[in-house]
């Protein structure tokens, strides 16, 4: 089992959401994070005074696949959350050891 | 019934009525003997148009003093009751039956609707002014950041309360004690009825007196007032009344406005200690100014203009809140991050700018109550004008404001955007009355420029303003002032401040308030010298209050409750505890 967590702008949740539930995707958990990457955030002007925003608001997106459906998910969720744009955001794909389902006791694959 | 009346006597009550209006109310207009302006020109009532016996008997209400020594005087009147007869179908037991009262009733009746229009205007407009309260806690409260929401908003709620406290103990007395002997013309009738006789004790230099070397009460250069310490029997009447809620919620504008040039690192004792304080200056300068003090008397003492000329108080208000409030930023010092370690200003983004919006509507809503109502007058019918005029202002100066800014190169802030909108509103306070709807236009664009050059100044300069409040309030009011001595027209306030010049009269028919473009220079001068006056007594003041306040409790909190935000560690309530991110744990230490 294979566990991606991507890093998305805001606005493009809902066009990856329905994207990965189309690839079959049956749950996935999302937090509101802040962050940076070698832009080091931007700055803005109030009142005539710049000020620095140094974390920009992002989405981050947590799915746990079988390992075979990982790339597909990995290419949906790419697909769908492109810009073209500097900060469209990062996808990080790592192995999960165990997955358990609270309710029922079930393990493995069938957990997910 | 109505046909019954005799046409004649139709005539006679619609030439009583005309009377009322342009003689009493709008005496000054007709003015054409001039007199040297005496303040106990004020009793003096006007012969009555039908003057044919001999030594009328006038009413209480024309001459202000009891025809009969022996009862109890007349004023203070608590109930109205001696303001004419209200015209109830009991009225004074005769019944409003037409034909069997005499032109007296009916004048007695007349003045008392006068006095009751009059009344509800002046009050009316009070609690508009009292709604700005409401707008300047949003303004303020969204320019500021969320941590220190609570805080922001708590300092103007209870300036409300602490200001008003001040003002009923010692405010009032100081700034109107004196009100009576103040200069003005002759034939001059107050809106609100005789009542205000009572306000006529004060102290100044150069005491006036009557033929019998008796002191009347008048000085030649008033200083402040002495009667109506907290409203006691010796004022108890219905129109002091009147003039001490409009005045106070006039203050309490005053007192608002520092809070928020102060914002985010007043220490809440300190504040609460400068509350009680803030009658004290602005109530001296507002005698000076409206209470019939020095500056009032600067035409009649210096033949400067008309003396001072402050309609609704750009200078009385909003300068002496402004310019408090530079004396408190410098003093406070800038919030932490505010300037970079070379010294640049960096932006502390203020948290809610709807709410800035929304406070800024608030306040040019309450503005309607501040401008016409200064008329204490619903039968002034320049009212009109003075809407108008802080209407045209207010949108000029929030164009200007864009246009300053895109002039610029900046984005259109919406915040500058709405100090822009307030800084018209401020400067056309002064000369609303005075001048014509261009020349109000005129006035709020350069407030609308003037609000953002001024905002950048001071912000290089070192002094750290939250929400802009020097810039509006204390920049613009000057401004307001001397524009009075530029743009008044002439066409509105013949006889103010006492003032009645032959040669103006000769020239215009009749001296009204006049600005260097109409041709007055004079008045100029005398606008000038009341924005000196204003800026550097309110700055010294200020500056000396928070340096002493400062050894009592201290003015600035702790490094790391800035840090932390005031809302926990000063008012123990979070403006938004849900969206906290640390856990506010130093509230229950």
């Amino acid at each position: 089992m294979k566990m991606v967590e991507a890093i998305v702008k805001p606005f493009k949740l809902d066009e990856v959401k329905e994207a990965l539930t189309k690839a079959g995707v049956q749950g996935m958990t999302v937090e509101e994070v802040k962050g940076f990457g070698r832009q080091k955030g931007h700055t803005e002007l109030y009142r005539g005074a710049e000020y620095t925003v140094d974390f920009l608001p992002k989405v981050k997106i947590q799915i746990i696949v079988p390992d075979d459906k990982a790339a597909t998910v990995v290419q949906v969720i790419t697909d769908a959350a492109r810009t073209g744009k500097i900060g469209d955001g990062k996808i990080f794909v790592s192995n999960v050891e165990e997955v358990i389902r609270i309710r029922t006791g079930e393990k493995g694959p069938d957990a997910i | 019934m109505q046909t019954r009346i005799p046409n004649h006597f139709l005539a006679v009550v619609l030439g009583f009525v005309l009377m009322l209006f342009s003689n009493l109310v709008f005496g000054a207009e007709d003015a054409k003997a001039p007199e040297p302006a005496k303040a106990e020109a004020a009793a003096v009532a006007p012969a009555p148009p039908a003057a044919a016996e001999p030594a009328p008997k006038l009413p209480t209400y024309f001459t202000a003093t009891s025809d009969d020594p022996k009862k109890p005087p007349v004023w203070p009147d608590p109930t109205g009751g001696a303001s004419g007869v209200w015209a109830t179908p009991a009225g004074d037991a005769k019944g409003d039956v037409p034909d069997k009262l005499s032109i007296q009733d009916v004048y007695d009746r007349m003045t008392h609707n006068l006095y009751s229009i009059n009344y509800v205007w002046a009050l009316v407009a009070g609690f508009l002014v009292m709604f700005m309260q409401a707008g300047f806690m949003m303004v303020e409260t969204g320019l500021c950041r969320a941590k220190n929401a609570s805080h922001t908003a708590a300092m103007n709620f209870l300036i409300y309360p602490l200001g008003c406290l001040g003002f009923w103990v010692y405010g009032f007395a100081i700034g109107w004690g004196n009100w009576w002997n103040g200069p003005v013309p002759p034939g001059w009738y107050p809106s609100l009825g005789p009542g205000l006789s009572v306000l006529n004790e004060g102290w100044g230099l150069g005491a006036a007196v009557d033929a019998a070397g008796k002191a009347t009460g008048a000085f030649t250069y008033g200083i402040f007032g002495t009667k109506g310490f907290f409203l006691t029997s010796a004022v108890n009447d219905v129109a002091v009344m009147v003039l001490f809620f409009f005045m106070m919620v006039f203050m309490d504008t005053t007192a608002t406005i520092p809070t928020g040039a102060m914002a985010e690192r007043w220490s809440w004792k300190n504040f609460c200690l400068y509350g009680l304080w803030i009658a004290l200056p602005y109530c001296l300068y507002a005698n000076w100014v409206w209470g019939g003090g020095w500056l009032a008397q600067g035409g009649i003492n210096w033949g400067l203009g008309h003396g001072a000329v402050d309609f609704a108080g750009s200078g009385v208000v909003h300068s002496m809140g402004g310019i408090i409030a530079l004396a408190g930023a410098i003093v406070l010092g800038p919030r932490i991050g505010k300037y970079d370690s070379q010294g640049r200003p960096k932006a502390l983004p203020g948290h809610n700018v709807p709410m800035v919006v929304l406070g800024t509507f608030i306040l040019a809503f309450g503005w309607f109550g501040f401008n016409p109502g200064s008329t204490l007058a619903g039968t002034d019918l320049r009212i009109s004008f003075v809407v108008v005029n802080t209407l045209l202002a207010s949108m000029a100066s929030a164009l200007g404001a864009h246009i300053a800014l895109s002039f610029k190169g900046l984005k259109p802030d919406p915040t500058m955007m709405c100090n822009g909108m307030l800084a018209g509103l401020v400067a056309i306070t002064a000369p609303c009355a005075f001048v014509n709807p261009v020349g109000a236009a005129i006035i709020g664009l350069v407030a609308g420029v003037l609000v953002v050059y001024s905002v950048f100044f001071f912000e290089g300069k070192g002094v750290d303003d939250p929400v802009g409040a020097i810039s509006v309030h204390g920049v613009n009011g000057l401004w307001g002032v001397l524009s009075v001595g530029i743009f008044a027209t002439g066409e509105y306030g013949a006889g103010w401040n006492g003032v009645v010049r032959e040669e103006m009269v000769k020239l215009y028919g009749s001296d009204g308030v006049r600005g260097l473009l109409y041709g007055d220079f004079s008045q100029f001068i005398m606008q000038i010298i009341d924005c000196a006056t204003v800026a550097v007594f309110g700055f010294v003041m200020a500056y000396v209050w928070f340096k002493i306040s400062d050894l009592i409790t201290p003015i600035r909190v702790s490094k790391e409750t800035e840090i932390e935000g005031l809302d926990g560690p000063e008012m123990g309530t979070l403006g938004y505890p849900d969206f906290q991110l640390h856990s506010g744990s130093k509230i229950v230490e």
